[in-house]
């Protein structure tokens, strides 16, 4: 080979090197905010999460009519006020969105007597059925009327797919041995960043300070935030990115990520999805550490938790905003248990202006 | 091809090795065995050697080597010694600073950052140990020390962001880590802290003189080589005795953009943006923080961001019984 085609066939080499990483093919972009401030986002359609089809219902749901659950079963804490038809037709359900196939109403029940708690799945089964009522009621806004079902996280699965505990860490904080400091690790919960790779037990778990940026300009003793708590809330912020598929512009203007004024709304339905996880963590699945066998814990003895992959699954809406709901009126909470949304005027508030970002870009 | 439409270098002398002047009698011997590189010569001087090393660039060296091992074995230990996962990981790995809890203490435990003081002690010595010696090795050659204050532009900027800054927020957590993928991590994570570096008038003024340099270095570059064919690259003798690649080069510029550059003073432009760039990014990093907290609210007071309509979003930790 002549000096020529060497230099060219090392030149093709380190280009496929350097653009391996590359998501080539055409893309899809639309503006999102006012022109020329960064506010689109670009969708590979290669990579966009395929959407999985939704099983049909097992049967068309009864309506409301006849015995209440509670007056035909025993030991129905949950739906007893739920007809015993729809209360059936939800079972039915819940076997196809969690149970194994091959184990059916086994997996909860002792068929010799299904009102029994003997098996713990049956326990955690009651708590998430709470769970999805609290969902669907108190934090409308962020589920807003798209609600949840079981099928939201668990598609098919016994234990959801995407999930979390608390990190197995370093064996000894006191040795560099082994010791990464909880980050700098390729690790996909963070999208492969060096950042601190479990957010989730500081912001998720815990109730720590996401926010890092200073509400003033000038520096005061009333706020010092390390930029190492920065790196922490980034890696949330990557976790979130990743778990919804979307740039950081879907809710962040990057001219300041602090400020709410010119943040999307989409970045409210976010704040209250923080919470909702968090309330979901504390009061659902924490005080269940002691109902779940060891095999259904983490390294540290926790039981696996939510994060926002664990329902959005790649996309910005799980299941493509589909609601589950209409078909499953069960898992609606009566309207009296509805709380007005925390700044549900919020969403609502956004100028006519932005209803339609691209006829910014038309000079008069 | 014209034989003077030249990329790589077309000339090379070959003879007795050049060993230069001679030296005192207190000076370090020049080390090495003068040889002679064909490929080298296409880009430089095809002489490779002596090297002068001497007592500073001897402790130069070894402070650096220190540095290098100090942070190479962290980053190998934090592995547990497997060397697979070190290649495999080498992108990911750090050596972080201490904690905020240390505050600036002056003794770290080892593992929670005292690792990376001495680290940063050795590299910080090893940098300023060569920094002398150019200065130095510019005094014995009766040379001026323009290189030397052009390398102390981008130590400021080093020890600003390492230790100057660390010291007066007082906290080395405020420092940068050791580490590929981390040290870029560290600062897209400070300008989110500081509220959007870009905002930051001193940043600016950095990176207009870091394109700035680059600009220049192509057009100069560009130009000398335009007029090779004239001797042109023979920019001493031009600047004493302007010939006709002078003329050529400067009636070009004139022409294209009104101004010219003179041989001499292109070197001052050259040399000025290239020193200001590290320099005025060095007092950008300074004030971050301790004088000014957030840029972008700094730059909509000040009237230096533009304004857009705002979205009408509403900060929900503002509303009446929201949770935080």
């Amino acid at each position: 080979m002549s000096a020529v085609g060497k230099l060219f066939a090392g030149a093709a080499v380190a280009g496929a090197v350097l653009l391996g990483g590359c998501e080539l093919g055409p893309k899809t972009t639309q503006q999102t905010g006012f022109r020329g401030t960064g506010m689109d986002q670009i969708v590979d359609p290669d990579h966009v999460v395929k959407l999985a089809a939704i099983p049909a219902p097992p049967y068309a749901t009864p309506d409301d009519s006849g015995p209440r659950a509670g007056q035909t079963y025993q030991n129905v804490k949950v739906l007893g006020n739920v007809s015993t038809e729809r209360f059936n037709h939800l079972m039915a359900s819940i076997n196809q969105w969690v149970a194994p196939p091959e184990q059916g109403c086994n997996y909860c029940h002792n068929p010799e007597n299904m009102a029994s708690d003997e098996k713990y799945t049956k326990i955690v089964a009651r708590r998430m059925l709470q769970m999805t009522l609290n969902i669907n009621g108190k934090w409308s806004s962020h589920v807003k009327n798209t609600g949840v079902t079981c099928y939201t996280c668990h598609r098919g699965n016994a234990v959801p797919t995407y999930k979390w505990a608390i990190a197995e860490g370093t064996p000894d904080p006191d040795t560099i041995l082994r010791n990464k400091h909880g980050q700098n690790s390729p690790n996909a919960s963070v999208g492969f960043a060096s950042l601190p790779y479990d957010p989730f037990a500081t912001y998720l778990a815990g109730k720590a300070q996401i926010r890092v940026a200073a509400s003033s300009e000038y520096p005061s003793k009333d706020h010092v935030v390390s930029i190492k708590d920065a790196e922490k809330t980034y890696g949330l912020m990557m976790h979130m990115s990743s778990a919804l598929g979307v740039n950081c512009t879907y809710c962040h203007n990057s001219q300041s990520f602090r400020s709410w004024t010119i943040s999307r709304p989409q970045r409210v339905t976010a704040y209250y999805g923080i919470r909702m996880v968090r309330d979901v963590n504390a009061d659902y699945i924490t005080p269940l550490a002691s109902v779940f066998p060891a095999y259904r814990k983490g390294p540290h003895g926790d039981p696996y938790k939510v994060n926002c992959q664990t329902c959005h699954q790649g996309q910005s809406k799980p299941l493509g905003g589909v609601s589950m709901l209409a078909a499953n009126p069960a898992l609606k909470p009566p309207p009296t248990r509805v709380v007005a949304a925390e700044g549900g005027a919020a969403g609502k508030a956004v100028p006519a202006l932005m209803a339609n970002p691209q006829a910014m870009t038309r000079r008069p | 091809m014209a034989s003077y439409q030249n990329i790589f270098t077309q000339i090379q002398l070959r003879g007795p090795a050049e060993m230069g002047p001679a030296l005192g009698g207190y000076d370090f011997p020049r080390l090495g065995k003068p040889g002679v590189s064909y490929w080298m010569g296409k880009i430089g001087n095809a002489q490779i050697g002596p090297i002068y090393l001497g007592g500073l660039g001897i402790l130069s060296l070894m402070f650096g080597f220190l540095a290098f091992e100090v942070v190479g074995l962290n980053m190998w230990a934090s592995v547990g010694w497997n060397p697979i996962q070190f290649v495999r990981q080498l992108p990911w790995l750090a050596l972080e600073p201490p904690g905020p809890e240390y505050g600036f203490q002056l003794f770290v435990p080892l593992a929670h950052g005292g690792w990376w003081q001495i680290a940063g002690f050795s590299m910080t010595t090893s940098v300023l140990l060569w920094w002398l010696r150019t200065f130095r090795r510019a005094r014995a050659l009766g040379m001026g020390t323009h290189v030397s204050w052009a390398f102390a532009s981008a130590i400021w900027l080093m020890l600003v962001l390492g230790f100057i800054r660390p010291m007066l927020m007082g906290s080395w957590a405020e420092a940068v880590p050791f580490g590929i993928f981390p040290h870029l991590d560290w600062t897209a994570a400070f300008s989110i802290r500081y509220g959007n570096l870009f905002y930051n008038p001193f940043h600016c003024l950095s990176i207009v003189f870091l394109y700035g340099s680059t600009l220049l270095f192509a057009m100069h570059g560009a130009t000398i080589l335009a007029v090779g064919r004239y001797g042109g690259e023979r920019e001493l003798e031009h600047i004493t005795d302007r010939g006709t690649a002078a003329e050529r080069a400067a009636l070009f510029w004139r022409w294209t953009m009104g101004f010219n550059a003179t041989y001499e003073s292109i070197h001052r432009w050259a040399w000025w943006f290239a020193m200001l760039t590290t320099l005025t990014g060095g007092i950008g990093i300074l004030l971050t923080g301790t004088v000014v907290d957030n840029w972008y609210l700094w730059a909509i007071q000040h009237g230096y961001a533009p304004s857009y309509p705002g979205t009408g979003v509403v900060d929900p930790a503002s509303l009446p019984g929201a949770s935080q």
